[in-house]
């Protein structure tokens, strides 16, 4: 065979590829929502769950899961936008830097079930918050905090050095620069990756195990940040491995589905605001 | 402007405000390898580390020998990077060099999506999909290496392809411009030139993807079976240390041998994570003194 035959197949090849990855990703989707969405019914959705008869919903789980994810985001996102905005704007290279950059990337590859054992120690009984709420959260700060630092500090980069300059060539203090030229430039960018973030820890589970707990409060909704605080992913793994629930298929099936939709919410919806809300600004592409 | 004017001690406030994040965001990282090493070492108290290391028989609270988790987490992150390795460098491939604008714009989004899905939820496709497929075809329940490798092989993918893709990338197009002034066809320059001059990056990648496939938890413990045993074949239900560590942590007694001895396994998993990230800045670091 030729070079250029080989060429051709390699090219083929390569679309085949592409189509076989897209196509693994679409049938996941499919399968999903073809199995879940039946069980979708508002009752479902938002009803209480039941520990021995079947028909029982998810509703506590799915308010117990944006209402942890709310709570660590207001734990990390101060932290993780405060560090990467040291880490873009005032860090100089230096040994102190790379130490700061090494712990980032170090924090980022701990495993989540590492996470999760951490933040029992310390959140759950050191603290003495018991499986919680706030507990989950807290130790869910711990995992956003990395990749926080990380879109903090590629979105303040994408700015302009210009921009810097002649806000201090005008006499800006480097707070001001930052607060008044930097971070509205920035803002956009800044908000989508705050998205991705949410989006990741929105699914989490092995965090949450032994910090937030394996069951829900008696009264829903329950906004005592000590109640306990099963989510929908915790709860997606418990039916499978240990519920007593005559109907746990149905529920695994129904959990899986409302999990992809709104996490197809968060990438396709928000996504698409973004780039809307960029061309509405006249902003670059970033 | 006056020393000690409003605008400067905001100025002093707020510098000092992101030192302290940044700061925190350290100490957190060694918070918590303080305290998983403090709980795991005391296993040492009463079991000897010669057993935990080199045994297989876990049987507590006689026995503690870890071995066979060892091996299964380290075996069902190289059938992962083994089956998810070269289709992820493939797709980076063809997003970075071959795939028309049109065609990435739908296949971008996709990657990002794989990110999205929960890895519970891949842990239930691979249970309702995947194992009734393997139970057909070699017979046995099913559950075991095999399954959870495929399915993490599948959950690697985006880390592979996006951290690759970059690296294919940022290859200086004046290399491959040479390539093909010289004949060369595309795969001849994909080949010799971009992967070659790529490979720092690549490399990262696959090792990048290795750590999420050693710490992946929830998905796994769906699929390996849970078994405490060696595995013998692709298709003995085994354990991993992550699957382990959720399994039993729970019924086990906070500060008992068997607690330290999970605490152990997970001091385990966080020193080759961390060992993973060295190996990286040793990779990235070769490149850098190369050129």
């Amino acid at each position: 065979m030729n070079k250029h035959a080989l060429d051709r197949l390699a090219t083929v090849v390569l679309y085949v590829t592409g189509a076989v990855i897209v196509g693994i990703l679409l049938f996941f989707l499919l399968f999903i929502l073809g199995r879940g969405l039946p069980v979708l019914t508002p009752d479902f959705i938002f009803g209480r769950p039941s520990e021995v008869a079947a028909g029982g919903g998810v509703g506590p789980q799915l308010f117990n899961t944006f209402y942890v994810l709310g709570l660590s985001l207001l734990f990390s996102l101060p932290v993780g936008v405060g560090a990467g905005i040291y880490m873009a704007e005032y860090a100089r290279a230096g040994r102190l830097t790379y130490v700061f950059r090494l712990a980032t990337e170090c924090l980022a590859t701990v495993p989540s079930i590492v996470i999760g054992l951490f933040g029992m120690i310390l959140f759950v009984n050191a603290f003495g918050l018991g499986f919680s709420i706030i507990g989950g959260a807290a130790a869910l700060a711990v995992l956003n905090l990395p990749v926080l630092v990380r879109v903090t500090e590629e979105a303040l980069r994408a700015v302009p050095r210009a921009y810097r300059e002649a806000a201090l060539a005008l006499g800006a203090t480097r707070w001001q620069t930052v607060r008044k030229v930097v971070l509205p430039s920035a803002l956009l960018s800044l908000a989508t990756g705050v998205t991705l973030v949410t989006g990741r820890a929105f699914g989490e589970a092995a965090v949450l195990i032994f910090t937030a707990g394996t069951s829900v409060s008696r009264y829903f909704p329950d906004l005592n940040p000590l109640a306990a605080g099963e989510t929908l992913a915790v709860h997606l793994w418990y039916v499978n491995a240990e519920a007593l629930v005559p109907d746990a298929p149905r529920i695994a099936a129904g959990t899986a589905a409302l999990m992809i939709i709104i996490v197809l919410f968060f990438n396709l919806f928000l996504g698409s605001l973004t780039r809307t809300l960029q061309k509405r600004l006249g902003g670059k592409t970033v | 402007m006056k020393p000690g004017s409003r605008s400067q001690f905001y100025d002093r406030f707020f510098l000092w405000l992101f030192v302290v994040a940044a700061v925190l965001v350290a100490a957190v990282v060694m918070a918590i390898i303080a305290i998983v090493a403090k709980q795991g070492f005391q296993t040492f108290g009463s079991v000897n580390p010669l057993e935990l290391h080199f045994s297989t028989n876990w049987a507590p609270p006689e026995h503690f020998g870890a071995l066979s988790f060892i091996v299964g987490s380290l075996a069902i992150t190289f059938l992962a990077i083994v089956l998810g390795g070269p289709l992820g460098l493939a797709g980076a491939i063809f997003l970075a060099k071959v795939a028309p604008q049109s065609v990435r714009q739908v296949m971008r989004p996709a990657t990002d999506l794989f990110v999205g899905i929960p890895s519970v939820v891949y842990g239930f496709i691979g249970l309702t999909v995947l194992k009734p497929v393997l139970q057909k075809i070699f017979g046995g329940s099913g559950f075991g290496l095999l399954l959870a490798g495929l399915i993490l092989g599948i959950m690697i993918l985006p880390t592979v392809i996006s951290i690759s893709e970059d690296a294919i990338r940022s290859v200086p197009r004046r290399l491959e411009m040479a390539s093909y002034a010289l004949g060369a066809t595309r795969l001849q320059t994909i080949a010799r030139v971009l992967v070659p001059a790529a490979l720092p990056g690549i490399v990262t990648a696959f090792i990048l993807a290795m750590a999420r496939a050693i710490g992946e938890t929830m998905a796994v413990a769906m699929l390996i079976g849970n078994a405490p045993q060696m595995p013998k074949s692709l298709f003995t239900p085994t354990a991993t240390l992550t699957t382990e560590i959720v399994l039993e942590m729970g019924n086990t007694p906070f500060g008992s041998p068997w607690n330290n001895a999970l605490f152990y396994m997970a001091f385990i998993l966080l020193a080759i994570s961390l060992g993973m990230i060295l190996l990286i800045r040793l990779v990235v670091q070769r490149r850098v003194t190369a050129e």
